[in-house]
């Protein structure tokens, strides 16, 4: 029975629902087990999804959703997959969910879903979540399973707003798509025209550094992420 | 609990069971939901049309909008004559899908050969290709547009071209495109690319079709020409490319445009049903219809 799967297993003792472990589901991942910047892990989502901050912030909230629902399902039939097959029954059961975002996202989004386009059937193939379910919620009970998910949707969701954050501010002069740097030359305007104008740090000579919305940046951006947590937290550096 | 979960016949049933489900709660999804999508594509259309003529809406209002500003929608076969019964209305002419289910590979083969490239197009798929037109209403005047598409550097590009009804001078022009390079390629969805064909030309003064070219170094003045993306010259290019080739087709619609005006044509198809028709004459080539049927 028990050897369905190697996992960090929670004591399965009645326990009040935020107890000090279940806490540290959540905040873990956020910083000592983040699943980007520790476990170098859903990498190439963050590289490809980040070049705006709207962007970013959809495929979080989608990403989410697929995790927390595929750990919760997973540790409900923990009991009930077949060891020789769990990994394939997984991968059903991320697929399924992601399919199922995927066509929420265009009946009800349509503009957002057409930007993520390729990327939110991609959401399959993020390590974070097979790994997730694979190493906690096979292991564990749904509740604490839930709480893991959403706790490392949370820190990869975290990772991918501020990377697109600076790389939209910086790529393009904008954030969540309003121009808050001031208007460039050759801008379309809100009433149809093109600004001959510049405006704002435009008037002064600044430029878009068109490098950042390309994806060698996003390494880049992750790279001085990682840099900047580990000086704050030396729990994190390899002797 | 009894049941080995390990054994051979669990693990089939299982996963038996376990497909079936998915399968079914997949399906039910996708039946669901498929209404609201298929609106949301069609009114993604209305937009990319009504952007074509300068007029921006949103998602929302683009099917009051579109219903407000058109005219009527066309469709034209590969001579560049009206189809009076068309099989397929000209809004759900899908001619991203045609491109990519043969016509590009017609279109590269014949790229020399106007008359070769006709004839094949005649002969594609059920009764030849047909191409849509949507006639549009703009400051009171009627204005044609045309879908175009064609072959980036990455993928297919698509636009709609805005002729007025002068049959010569382009209005406005709208450009996407699937997976240009951004920064480069990708360019030709933004408005500095797309406002220089406001006033372009499609035809020269002597009446000889050009068609509007993309101009690497830049358009200096052309009539028939914009700027180029520099470093997105293959993307350039393809947007040339596109844009000659399918006003060729509509070529002798435009040109029945600046000859006739409405009233000579109007004569024309009366005299002869469904040969020539304008814009503005569909019910009465209707009517002639029905009465002959009679």
């Amino acid at each position: 029975m028990s050897e369905v799967a190697v996992a960090e297993k929670v004591k399965e003792k009645s326990e009040p629902l935020f107890s000090k472990k279940n806490k540290a589901l959540i905040s873990n991942p956020l910083d000592d087990d983040n699943p980007i910047t520790v476990q170098v892990l859903g990498i190439c989502s963050a590289l490809a999804i980040t070049v705006q901050l709207k962007q970013a912030i959809v495929m979080s909230v989608s990403v989410m959703f697929v995790l927390a629902a595929g750990n919760v399902i997973v540790s409900l039939m923990r009991n009930m997959i077949p060891n020789r097959i769990r990994i394939i029954v997984q991968l059903v059961i991320i697929a399924a969910l992601v399919i199922l975002v995927d066509q929420v996202l265009k009946a009800y989004v349509y503009d957002v879903s057409k930007a993520l386009s390729v990327f939110v059937g991609l959401i399959i193939t993020n390590c974070i979540i097979m790994g997730r379910l694979e190493a906690f919620a096979l292991g564990n009970k749904p509740w604490p399973a839930f709480l893991d998910g959403i706790g490392n949707a949370l820190a990869y969701g975290g990772i991918l707003v501020i990377v697109s954050f600076f790389r939209e501010l910086l790529g393009s002069g904008k954030l969540w798509g309003y121009p808050v740097l001031g208007q460039k030359v050759g801008a379309l305007l809100s009433d149809g025209t093109l600004a001959t104008e510049a405006t704002g740090l435009y008037a002064l000579g600044y430029v878009d550094n068109g490098l950042m919305i390309l994806p060698p940046m996003a390494l880049i951006t992750v790279g001085a992420i990682i840099w900047v947590q580990r000086a704050r937290n030396t729990k994190l550096i390899e002797a | 609990m009894a049941v080995d979960v390990n054994s051979n016949k669990y693990t089939f049933i299982f996963a038996t069971v376990m497909v079936i489900v998915v399968a079914t709660l997949l399906a039910l999804a996708s039946e669901s939901l498929k209404p609201m999508q298929k609106k949301n594509v069609a009114n993604e259309k209305r937009q990319n049309i009504l952007s074509s003529i300068g007029l921006e809406v949103s998602a929302a209002d683009a099917e009051t909008a579109y219903d407000e500003n058109l005219v009527e929608a066309l469709v034209i076969d590969a001579n560049g004559e009206v189809v009076a019964e068309p099989k397929v209305g000209a809004f759900d002419i899908d001619v991203l899908k045609d491109y990519k289910a043969g016509l590009s590979n017609i279109y590269k083969a014949n790229a020399a050969d106007m008359d070769a490239m006709k004839a094949a197009l005649l002969a594609f798929g059920d009764g030849g290709v047909n191409y849509p037109m949507f006639v549009l209403k703009k400051d009171g005047e009627n204005v044609y547009v045309v879908p175009v598409v064609g072959t980036g550097l990455w993928g297919p590009i698509w636009g709609y071209l805005t002729i007025a009804s002068d049959g010569v001078t382009v209005v406005g022009a709208v450009f996407d495109h699937k997976s240009e390079t951004p920064g480069l390629g990708a360019e030709i969805n933004q408005a500095s690319f797309q406002k220089p064909f406001e006033g372009k030309k499609i035809f020269d003064e002597n009446g000889e079709y050009t068609g509007i070219k993309v101009m690497k170094g830049g358009a200096q003045g052309s009539q028939h020409g914009v700027d180029a993306i520099s470093g997105g010259t293959i993307t350039s290019n393809g947007v040339t490319e596109m844009i000659v080739r399918t006003l060729k087709i509509y070529e002798p619609y435009f040109l029945q445009l600046q000859g006739g005006g409405v009233e000579e044509v109007v004569d024309t198809v009366v005299d002869s049903v469904g040969l020539a028709m304008d814009s503005l004459n569909i019910e009465e080539v209707v009517d002639s219809l029905e009465l002959s049927a009679e």
